[in-house]
């Protein structure tokens, strides 16, 4: 027994998916996030809590460079994935998303048919040479989503005419239909009810096998369901980081033990 | 710690403090009074003392209740939790030692002739007096959220444990030279077994109390002291 690592030594032997360091956003002189040093692991979900306008979301956006869209807002310091800096003036940030996907608070299907809004991503990424290729990228990332057999007779009805639950489940089979590596979550499940919420819970464990998953939730108890570790945003600074079970039993700041406790003033 | 923005949630937790320390309260009476009746073969006052269990009896499931809905309705986390848990448990501590002492209190009606030796009456005496104060100090840790205080109480504990052993040889040897009072020494036996399990229950808080405390387990190093299989 004595040579079997423990998992927390097994966590820092593994090679951080993403790793950022000193980053700091301002959106015009407005200092949202300062000096985030945060070391992201591969094939397990990170959860980021903290109050609104903490930051947390703010900091997701600049994993997959979705702040570029925003005019005034700027990003400073180093967010490598698998050690390449995505900040790089070389990096494509469209080919970037492709390979660090988004989900968003709000279900976002496109007003198209089913199969259309899984196949877009796979057609303008050219990841298929063929229809029977495509198809069989619809199929599977319907599959890995737990959609498919909800969906399978009728691809070419609307996504928008789906359930709130079953639209959600189906961006996230949108985001996996280009075969990213990272999948950044925006609070995925807040506008869904408890039973639709569990179903993209219960997604979200399977998916970790073979993705890295960032998620920003508002419920404690979700990130406390879901997640392998936990980071805790304050005023835009980081403040604590660890295993989800560490930070919901014994946190080690006083900030994180009063937020996670129902006791912010 | 600072106050929870729902009030109702703080008065809940202060409301739950205080009634493990009733619990508290009403086990060491029961504890002191089943020893004192022992001693003094006072019969009414064992059975009082085996009545009085019943009272411990409906505040302990009344804890109960309470703990788990709050668990249901605040789900608690961090320094919340642990208290709720550790309550729990301390809770169930509190309501076993009840039953030892109802234990004992029913062998004073059993034994119901005085005791053979004044040594021995002694020796008991002294141990439950450790023991009592080992469950005093420890609600007093509970109370005042105290690790410090707690880790010393599970320190203590072995002074209880080596006590039980000399009493335990002891009894061994009076039944050896006289077999006309081995009914009255297996009885004493019982109850010198009943106030070392109420130490290990003082000890087991101790580790609750540090545990609700700092969030890290009391590490559990102390050499067991308990010798009579040895004997």
């Amino acid at each position: 027994m004595n040579n079997m690592p423990n998992i927390e030594q097994a966590n820092t032997m593994t090679e951080s998916k993403i790793s950022a360091n000193k980053v700091q956003v301002y959106y015009g002189d407005t200092h949202a996030i300062k000096d985030v040093d945060i070391e992201i692991q591969p094939r397990s979900v990170t959860a980021f809590i903290g109050p609104s306008g903490c930051g947390k979301s703010t900091f997701l956006r600049t994993l997959n460079r979705m702040n570029d869209t925003i005019d005034i807002c700027r990003v400073e310091g180093s967010i490598k994935i698998d050690g390449e800096d995505i900040y790089d003036p070389k990096v494509d940030p469209v080919q970037l998303r492709a390979k660090v996907g988004m989900v968003f608070q709000k279900p976002n299907p496109f007003p198209k048919s089913i199969y259309d809004n899984i196949a877009y991503g796979p057609r303008i990424h050219g990841l298929a040479r063929n229809k029977a290729e495509l198809d069989e990228i619809v199929a599977s990332s319907l599959q890995k989503a737990g959609l498919w057999e909800e969906v399978k007779n009728r691809l070419d009805e609307p996504g928008t005419g789906m359930s709130g639950g079953q639209q959600q489940r189906l961006c996230i089979a949108r985001a996996i239909a280009v075969s990213p590596e990272v999948i950044l979550m925006d609070e995925p499940c807040s506008a869904l009810d408890p039973i639709a919420t569990a179903k993209v819970e219960e997604l979200i464990d399977e998916l970790r096998e073979n993705f890295t998953i960032v998620i920003v939730t508002h419920s404690m108890q979700q990130a406390a369901r879901v997640s392998q570790r936990t980071a805790f945003f304050h005023l835009g600074i980081l403040v604590e980081e660890g295993l989800t079970e560490d930070i919901f039993t014994n946190p080690k700041d006083k900030r994180t033990q009063d937020y996670i406790t129902g006791r912010f003033g | 710690m600072s106050e929870h923005t729902v009030s109702a949630y703080d008065e809940e937790l202060t409301a739950m403090a205080g009634r493990i320390a009733e619990m508290g309260g009403l086990a060491e009476k029961a504890f002191a009074d089943a020893v004192s009746a022992l001693v003094s073969q006072d019969l009414d006052l064992a059975k009082a003392t085996i009545k009085s269990d019943e009272r411990l009896d409906g505040l302990y499931h009344d804890v109960e209740v309470k703990l788990i809905e709050m668990i249901a309705r605040r789900q608690p986390l961090g320094q919340d939790l642990r208290e709720i848990t550790a309550a729990t448990r301390i809770a169930n501590d509190l309501e076993r030692v009840g039953d030892l002492a109802k234990n004992v209190a029913k062998r004073v009606i059993a034994i119901d002739s005085d005791l053979k030796s004044k040594k021995l009456a002694i020796g008991v005496e002294h141990m439950t007096e450790l023991a009592l104060s080992q469950l005093k100090r420890v609600l007093d840790a509970y109370a005042r959220k105290d690790a410090e205080a707690a880790r010393q109480v599970q320190e203590a504990d072995a002074e209880v444990d080596a006590i039980y052993t000399s009493i335990f040889r002891e009894l061994l040897t009076y039944m050896m030279e006289d077999p006309r009072v081995i009914t009255q020494c297996v009885h004493l036996l019982f109850c010198a077994k009943n106030i070392e399990r109420i130490g290990d229950h003082a000890t087991n808080i101790a580790e609750n109390v540090y545990y609700m405390v700092t969030g890290e387990r009391l590490p559990e190093d102390r050499a067991k002291v308990d010798e009579t299989g040895a004997v």
